[in-house]
């Protein structure tokens, strides 16, 4: 692999990883406030265990979820110097800003919150939990925002001296449509990541232990996933329209569509289609592509053909269709699996129903079922930025000239190799500590408090 | 506009720094200080609400060195390519390994998170150092602003010359001092008395130390660093621990200061050729994106700073490092 391909290979794997564990941090967030106002609301003190239990897990998650976006937010001078000089003028205030504003919130208060259950007034305490949840929202909004630049670059002119972007109206920036689109469908898939996760470790401890709260946990998960999975599916449909809009590529590739067809139908799947000869086993549901492209089953689905001869005429020559192969398959793995995570939860749901307990073989496969949304969420990210190629901002950019230009192979694979060390010692020490914690009873955790607190006097400086 | 951001810039790298200085400080002591599980438990205490929140400051000060000058930013971090990878890396193990001490089963879980603590804070500390001493230097930047160079050597280079060893070096001490007096200003028990007695003995030899080199090289600048750690020893030996930190804490950003002003309006020195040097107003962003950060650090960042005193208010009571009786 030479210089560029390292460079990329680096930006996915830290960003996916990256990506397993903001999810859990969003929706573990706003887990935890929903349960700590219901707390303050009926005065069960079920729901303050239940609080503390989430919060255990949510702080072991935001840590790894910081470190590894720390790195995300050098890694653009790192690797791609010269796409952050071209891109400096958008990307960098939107940084910026989500760092003094979303994550300072997020970190100072969570550490509030967490060590904070004997010295806050409990309504003070409640809202240090509730900043929490709202800053990892804004977060996810304004980073996102930056991302859908990239989709669909908006607000910006072309510096024609430097030849960078220039960056014109914030407001239009975070306003992007894409991002408008975009924004809902993650919030949807991170609360299926978090409550199959939830619903795992309740059905897993209710098992072992029997202790009731879970029961309250894995139904509460499994709500959220069924929940989540509905608006995946809703916000995904919107998401697809707009970026058969701004990406006709992109969604060509998807489908693997080649020809620009009217009433086009929508592949469940395909063997030995995608890459572009006839397939030898496809099933295909009619007008449904059209249906969801455009919005009506008569539509016209630009093709791949047609979309490559219309932009080698408007960029200049060049391959502008990404790999068909990826963007197909991740495609529908991203649904299918969303999707099955989604059914499971509700058959876990009907099944434990009234008091009553599921089947022995469902609730023995349960505690894998946070595997899913992961995939699902990973399959998505893959497909978005992959179907995006060349470009790196769709349309005036591309990835090739994004990259720091004295960049070394030597340099990537190092730091390649120690990254691939951390990030996988630090993915064994996650799962033994969530395991770790989830095994602890749901009894008032004193872990935070200090021994005999009260008889330590405040320093007279 | 772009001296204010400028000014900013430094301001956040000066808070991160300080910050993060004392709890990097704190981690390496940690071992040193910390006779058992129960005191080390109580010196992690003194830095556990507050490290997240420090390290925010790094984002801020990246994200900010981004967003006033994209080419300083992108030059810098391309330049340290490796430095600051294995940094990222450091940083990661730090954090997980203060973050989960508390959270993992048993004793033996928490001396491997104390000594990673350890290793990984003292490895920070050096490699920042290094890189500061570097900056004070000058990096081998081309025409178009990137660092030259081929292979591993390219990133790796800098940091094996006098001017890094000499910043790693200073940063250890300072980490190591700042660490000590506020372990001395935070705890109480066994844990103070020797955090008090670290912290005098530390300032006396960056007295005589530093005191030395300056008179050997006529330094200035070292010479006011001898005179503040001998300020240091005198109120570190009364106990006024505040004050103490406050001088330290002074010290540490003044030098900061120093780092990033000592080629006047140039923030990234080239040693290759002067005129490749990237000056402040070449790298800043354009008045449009400069406006509209002004915008947001005029509310924002005044926010940001009452809150996180309101979260030093809200856990300023010391933490017990002696045994309770059961």
């Amino acid at each position: 692999m030479d210089v560029l391909d390292l460079t990329r290979l680096q930006f996915a794997v830290v960003t996916i990883y990256h990506y397993f564990f903001v999810p859990l941090s969003i929706s573990l967030a706003a887990t935890a406030a929903g349960l700590q106002l219901t707390w303050l609301r009926t005065g069960d003190d079920k729901y303050r265990d239940l609080t503390k239990f989430v919060g255990k897990l949510l702080i072991v998650t935001f840590a790894v979820g910081v470190v590894t976006g720390l790195v995300q937010e050098f890694q653009f001078g790192m690797g791609w110097s010269a796409f952050a000089r071209f891109y400096g003028d958008v990307f960098g205030p939107t940084l910026a800003i989500e760092g003094m504003l979303a994550f300072f919130l997020e970190a100072t208060f969570l550490a509030l919150w967490y060590f904070g259950w004997d010295r806050l007034p409990r309504t003070v305490h409640a809202a240090t939990i509730v900043v929490v949840a709202l800053g990892t929202v804004m977060s996810a909004f304004i980073i996102l925002a930056a991302n859908s630049f990239m989709q669909n670059p908006v607000a910006y002119t072309l510096d024609p001296v430097t030849g960078r972007a220039r960056l014109d109206d914030f407001g239009a920036l975070l306003l992007n449509k894409v991002n408008l689109a975009a924004f809902p469908h993650t919030l949807a898939g991170a609360l299926m990541a978090g409550g199959s996760l939830l619903l795992a470790i309740g059905v897993w401890r209710l098992r072992a232990a029997g202790e009731a709260g879970f029961r309250t946990l894995a139904r509460l998960g499994a709500w959220l996933t069924v929940a989540g999975g509905a608006l995946t599916a809703l916000t995904g449909d919107h998401l697809g329209k707009v970026i058969t809009e701004v990406q006709p590529m992109k969604m060509a590739a998807a489908e693997a569509l080649y020809a620009t067809t009217t009433g086009a139908p929508f592949s469940v799947f395909a063997i030995g289609g995608p890459d572009g000869g006839e397939p030898f086993l496809s099933v295909e549901i009619p007008k449904l592509l059209s249906i969801l492209a455009a919005g009506s089953p008569g539509a016209t689905v630009q093709g791949l053909d047609d979309l490559q001869a219309q932009y080698a005429a408007q960029y200049g020559p060049g391959s502008y269709i990404p790999m068909v192969p990826v963007a197909f398959w991740t495609f529908r793995l991203m649904i299918g699996i969303g999707m099955l995570a989604a059914a499971v939860a509700a058959y876990y749901l009907w099944g434990t129903r009234k008091g009553r307990t599921a089947h022995p073989l469902v609730l023995r496969l349960l505690p894998l079922i946070p595997i899913l949304p992961a995939a699902a969420n990973t399959f998505g990210w893959i497909f978005t930025e992959t179907a995006r190629q060349p470009w790196l901002a769709f349309g005036i950019s591309r990835v090739a000239d994004g990259i720091s230009p004295g960049l070394t192979r030597g340099e990537v694979l190092a730091s390649l190799i120690g990254f691939a060390v951390v990030y996988g010692v630090l993915a064994v020490v996650w799962l033994r500590l969530v395991r770790h914690l989830s095994r602890q009873p749901l009894a008032p955790a004193p872990a935070a408090a200090e021994p005999a607190a009260d008889k330590i006097p405040v320093p007279v400086y | 506009m772009v001296t204010v951001w400028f000014s900013l810039v430094v301001l956040c790298w000066v808070l991160f720094f300080v910050l993060e200085g004392f709890d990097f400080g704190v981690g390496v002591l940690g071992p040193v200080l910390g006779r058992d599980d129960h005191e080390r438990g109580a010196i992690v205490r003194t830095v556990g609400p507050f490290w997240d929140g420090n390290e925010v400051w790094l984002v801020a000060a990246i994200g900010v060195t981004f967003a006033a000058f994209p080419d300083w930013y992108a030059a810098l971090l391309s330049g340290f390519y490796l430095p600051m990878a294995a940094l990222l890396l450091l940083l990661a193990v730090r954090g997980v390994a203060l973050e989960f001490r508390g959270k993992g089963d048993g004793e033996r879980w928490r001396r491997r998170c104390d000594t990673a603590l350890a290793a990984s804070s003292a490895a920070i500390v050096l490699l920042w150092g290094a890189v500061l001493g570097v900056l004070t230097h000058g990096l081998a930047l081309g025409a178009d602003g990137e660092v030259t160079g081929a292979g591993l050597s390219r990133s790796l280079d800098p940091l094996l010359s006098w001017p890094a060893l000499a910043g790693a070096g200073l940063a250890f001490y300072a980490a190591l001092l700042i660490g000590a007096v506020f372990l001395a200003l935070r705890t109480t028990g066994p844990v103070h008395a020797r955090a008090r007695r670290w912290s005098v003995r530390l300032a006396a030899a960056g007295t005589v130390v530093l005191g030395g080199a300056g008179f050997a090289t006529g330094s200035r600048l070292v010479l006011a660093a001898a005179a503040l750690c001998m300020g240091i020893t005198l109120v570190a030996r009364h106990g006024r621990e505040l004050v103490a930190f406050g001088i330290t804490a002074l010290g540490v950003a003044g030098a900061v200061v120093a780092v990033f002003t000592a080629h006047g309006d140039v923030v990234l020195r080239s040693t290759l050729d002067p005129a490749w040097s990237l000056t402040m107003t070449g790298a800043a962003a354009t008045d449009s994106a400069l406006r509209l950060l002004s915008v947001v650090g005029v509310v924002v960042l005044p926010g940001v700073l009452v809150y996180q005193a309101f979260s030093y208010w809200v856990f300023r009571r010391r933490v017990a490092s002696e045994r309770v009786p059961s």
